[in-house]
C-alpha cells in the first residue's frame, strides 16, 4: 500500500476497521483518513464496501474493530446523533429523506429549533432553511415548504447537502451524489461538493464516475473487497491507474499484494 | 398541515428564485383548498345543508346539534390516539377492547374503594388511564421490539383484552358507577347546554393537534410514518417513538373506557365491536393516509362528523338508518380513493403504482444495530 503524503492532521481518521454482517467480512483493516479543504474520493467495485465504510463513519453500522479519532482525539460513534454531534453530516446512496415532510422539516429532523421548550419555531427554521439554500446560490427551488417527494433528484441531494452547511458540518460524506442525475445537475453538485471544500469542510465522495472523481478530487481512496488498494493524491495518479485499482486490486505497483487479494476474494 | 397553516408562506422573499417545475409556488389558500381534511369538510357542510333543508325543525336546531356533538366526543378522543398511529403507518384494532378492558378494571377499583365521592371517581379515571396505558405498552413493545407487524399485535390485544374483560366481569356488566361521576361528568353541563364530555374531547383535541403540529414528538410521528429508516439515520429513536404512540393510544382508549363509564353507568363489553373500525374509518375518511406520514387531527373530527350527522339525519328524515352504513362505506372508499390519486401525482412522474401497506409486515434491515 503506498503511503498517504501528509497533508496536515486529518479531521477524521480510521485505522484498522473491520466490519462484518454475519459471516460476511466486509470491511478488511481499512485505514481511512478525510482532510480539511479537501476532496477525497473513495472509490471501489459494486460491493467494494463503500456504503459502508460510510455507515461505519456515520455510527449507522458501528465497527467491529478499528480506531477512530476525530480531529486526532479518539472518539466512540456508536449512533448517527454522536457522528451529527462531532459535525458529521451524511448524504446516503439512498438519500433518506422523509418523502412526506417538506423541506425545512427535513433539513432540520432530529435538530428542530424549539420556542420555549416545548413548541417548534417554524419561522426561524424557515429563514434559516432559506438562507442556507440561497448561500449554496440554489435557485431552483422555488418554496421551501414544498415537499421532498415533488423535488427532482438533483433537487435531493441540493436539499441533503444543505443540511452538511445549515449545520456548519466539518465533514460531509456524500454517497454517490450523482448517480442518479443528469448533466446539468450532476454540474450543479459538483460545483456544491467543491465549494464545501473550499470552505474549510472536509469532503469525500463516492463515484463511480472517474471524470467526476477527476474533477473535483484531491486524494483518491480506492476499495477492493473491502481493503484499501490505494490512498493517493488524485494528482500522482491517472484514470488508467484507477480504473485497474478498482478491478483488481493492483496497479503496477501501488494496490494489494496478490496474495493478500486472492485471499480477500 | 396545519404547521403550513402556522407558518403562511413569504410571499417575496429578498432571494426569490425563478419558479421551477415543482408545485411549490402555490398559495396557502391553494393549499387548504387540495387538503383532503378541507375537501372532507365540505362534503360535511353539503351533507348538513341537506338535511337541514329537509328537515328544518327537527334537524336543525340546537337539541339536536348537541346529541350528535355528544355521541361523537368519546370517538373523538379514541380519533386522536388513532391519528397518531395511523401517521407511523400503523394501525390500532384494540382500542374498543382496551376501552371496555379499562372501564371494567376501573369500575372493580372504584367499587374496591366504595363510596360516592369525587375521591373514588379520580381512583376509577387513573386505574382506567394506568390499564389503557398498559395496554398501549404491550402493543408497542410487540410491535416496535418484536417486530411483530400492528395489524396482528392489535388483533391479538384486541381479543385479549375483551377475553380478560369477560373472564374478570363473568360477562355480566359492572353498573355500579358512582353518582357523583355520572352526574358531573356523563350528564355534567360546563355552562347552560355545553356538554362536559364534549369539553374534555375538545381539550384532548386541542392537545393533540398542538402536539401532532407544533412539536418534536409530533414531527417524528410524521418522519417515522414516511421513512423509517430516514427518521433512524438523523438519530430518531424509531423504537422507543413507536412505543409511545401506541402507549397514547392505550391511554386514550383506557380514559375513553372511564368517560364510556360516566357517560352511560354501565360497562357494555359487548357494545364496542365496532368502534375501532368507526375510528379508522374516520381517521381515513379525514385525510390520514394508512401509508403513514399524511394527516391532520382536524380531518379526523370532520371525518367522525360524517357517519353521525348521517346516522342521525336518516333517522330524522325517516330513511331506513341502515342506509347510513352504506353512505359510509362509499364515502371511505371514495376517502382512500381520493388518497390513492393524489399519492400518485405527488410521486413524480405520476407513477400510479400501487404502495403496499406497511402496517402488515413492518420492514427491517436485515443487520439492525438496535438503538
Ligand atoms: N446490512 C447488511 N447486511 C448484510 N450485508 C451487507 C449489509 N450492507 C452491506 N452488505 C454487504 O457488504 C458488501 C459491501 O456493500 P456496500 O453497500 O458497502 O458496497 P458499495 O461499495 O457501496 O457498493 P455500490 O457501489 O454498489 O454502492 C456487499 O457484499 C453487501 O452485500
Ligand atoms: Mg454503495
Amino acid at each position: 500500500m503506498s503511503t498517504p503524503e501528509a497533508t496536515g492532521q486529518p479531521l477524521l481518521e480510521l485505522r484498522g476497521i473491520n466490519k462484518s454482517f454475519g459471516a460476511v467480512h466486509v470491511l478488511h483493516d481499512v485505514d481511512f483518513a478525510v482532510y480539511p479543504g479537501q476532496v477525497t474520493a473513495l472509490v471501489g467495485d459494486n460491493g467494494a464496501g463503500k456504503s459502508t465504510l460510510v455507515k461505519a463513519l456515520a455510527g449507522i453500522y458501528p465497527a467491529d474493530s478499528g480506531e477512530y479519532l476525530f480531529e486526532g482525539k479518539p472518539v466512540t460513534v456508536n449512533g448517527p446523533k454522536d457522528s451529527a454531534d462531532l459535525g458529521i453530516e451524511v448524504v446516503y446512496q439512498d438519500l433518506a429523506l422523509c418523502d412526506n415532510l417538506d423541506i425545512v422539516e427535513n433539513m432540520f429532523l432530529g435538530r428542530e429549533l424549539h420556542r420555549g421548550s416545548v413548541l417548534l419555531d417554524e419561522p426561524e427554521m424557515e429563514s434559516k432553511a432559506r438562507e442556507t439554500l440561497a448561500s449554496l446560490s440554489v435557485r431552483t427551488v422555488k418554496s421551501v415548504r414544498q415537499s421532498v417527494a415533488s423535488l427532482s433528484g438533483g433537487q435531493r441531494q441540493t436539499v441533503a447537502i444543505a443540511k452538511a452547511v445549515l449545520w456548519n458540518s466539518k465533514v460531509v460524506l456524500l454517497d454517490e451524489p450523482t448517480a442518479a442525475l443528469g448533466v446539468a445537475q450532476t454540474r450543479q453538485v459538483l460545483d456544491l461538493v467543491r465549494r464545501l471544500a473550499d470552505r474549510g469542510l472536509g469532503v469525500v465522495l463516492i463515484s463511480h464516475n472517474m471524470v467526476d472523481v477527476f474533477e473535483v478530487a484531491d486524494r483518491i481512496t480506492a476499495l477492493f473487497l473491502g481493503r484499501v488498494a490505494a490512498d493517493v493524491p488524485a494528482k500522482s495518479v491517472n484514470h488508467t491507474q484507477v480504473v485497474e485499482l478498482i478491478t483488481s486490486g493492483r496497479s503496477g505497483e501501488m494496490g494489494i499484494a496478490p496474495a493478500t487479494a486472492a485471499q480477500s476474494a | 398541515m396545519s404547521t403550513e397553516v402556522s407558518t403562511p408562506e413569504k410571499a417575496s422573499t429578498p432571494s426569490s428564485p425563478p419558479p421551477d417545475e415543482g408545485n411549490g409556488g402555490e398559495s396557502l389558500v391553494q393549499r387548504v383548498v387540495k387538503m383532503q381534511a378541507f375537501q372532507i369538510l365540505l362534503v360535511l357542510l353539503v351533507i348538513v345543508i341537506v338535511f337541514s333543508t329537509l328537515a328544518p325543525n327537527n334537524f336543525a336546531n340546537f337539541g339536536n346539534a348537541r346529541s350528535i356533538v355528544l355521541n361523537a366526543s368519546i370517538l373523538a378522543i379514541l380519533g386522536v390516539g388513532m391519528t397518531f398511529v395511523i401517521v407511523t403507518s400503523g394501525i390500532d384494532l384494540s382500542i374498543g377492547s382496551v376501552m371496555v378492558f379499562s372501564g371494567v378494571i376501573g369500575a372493580k377499583a372504584m367499587i374496591a374503594v366504595g363510596g360516592d365521592s369525587w375521591g373514588t371517581a379520580f381512583v376509577g379515571i387513573g386505574v382506567s388511564l394506568a390499564t389503557g396505558l398498559a395496554w398501549g405498552l404491550f402493543n408497542g413493545f410487540l410491535i416496535a421490539k418484536a417486530k411483530v407487524p400492528p395489524l396482528i399485535v392489535t388483533l391479538g390485544s384486541l381479543g385479549m383484552a375483551l377475553g380478560l374483560a369477560q373472564i374478570i366481569t363473568k360477562g355480566v356488566d359492572i353498573r355500579e358507577v358512582p353518582q357523583v361521576m355520572q352526574d358531573e361528568i356523563g350528564y355534567g353541563n360546563v355552562v347552560g347546554q355545553l356538554p362536559v364530555l364534549t369539553v374534555i374531547a375538545v381539550v384532548v383535541v386541542a392537545i393533540g393537534i398542538v402536539v401532532l403540529h407544533h412539536t418534536r414528538f409530533g414531527r417524528y410521528t410524521y418522519a417515522v410514518g414516511s421513512n423509517e429508516e430516514s427518521a433512524r439515520r438523523v438519530g430518531v429513536k424509531v423504537d422507543r417513538h413507536l412505543i409511545k404512540v401506541y402507549a397514547l393510544s392505550g391511554v386514550l382508549s383506557g380514559f375513553a373506557g372511564v368517560l364510556f363509564l360516566a357517560q352511560f353507568g354501565t360497562t357494555a363489553i359487548a357494545g364496542q365491536t365496532q368502534t375501532n373500525l368507526n375510528v379508522i374509518a374516520a381517521v381515513v375518511i379525514g385525510g390520514t393516509s394508512l401509508f403513514g406520514g399524511v394527516g391532520t387531527i382536524f380531518g379526523t373530527v370532520v371525518g367522525l362528523f360524517i357517519p353521525a350527522v348521517l346516522q342521525n339525519g336518516f333517522v330524522i328524515v325517516g330513511i331506513q338508518p341502515f342506509w347510513q352504513q352504506v353512505a359510509v362505506g362509499a364515502v371511505l372508499i371514495a376517502a382512500v380513493y381520493v388518497d390513492q390519486v393524489r399519492r400518485a401525482s405527488a410521486a413524480r412522474g405520476g407513477k400510479s403504482t400501487r404502495p403496499s401497506l406497511r402496517f402488515g409486515a413492518k420492514k427491517s434491515s436485515p443487520v439492525e444495530q438496535g438503538e
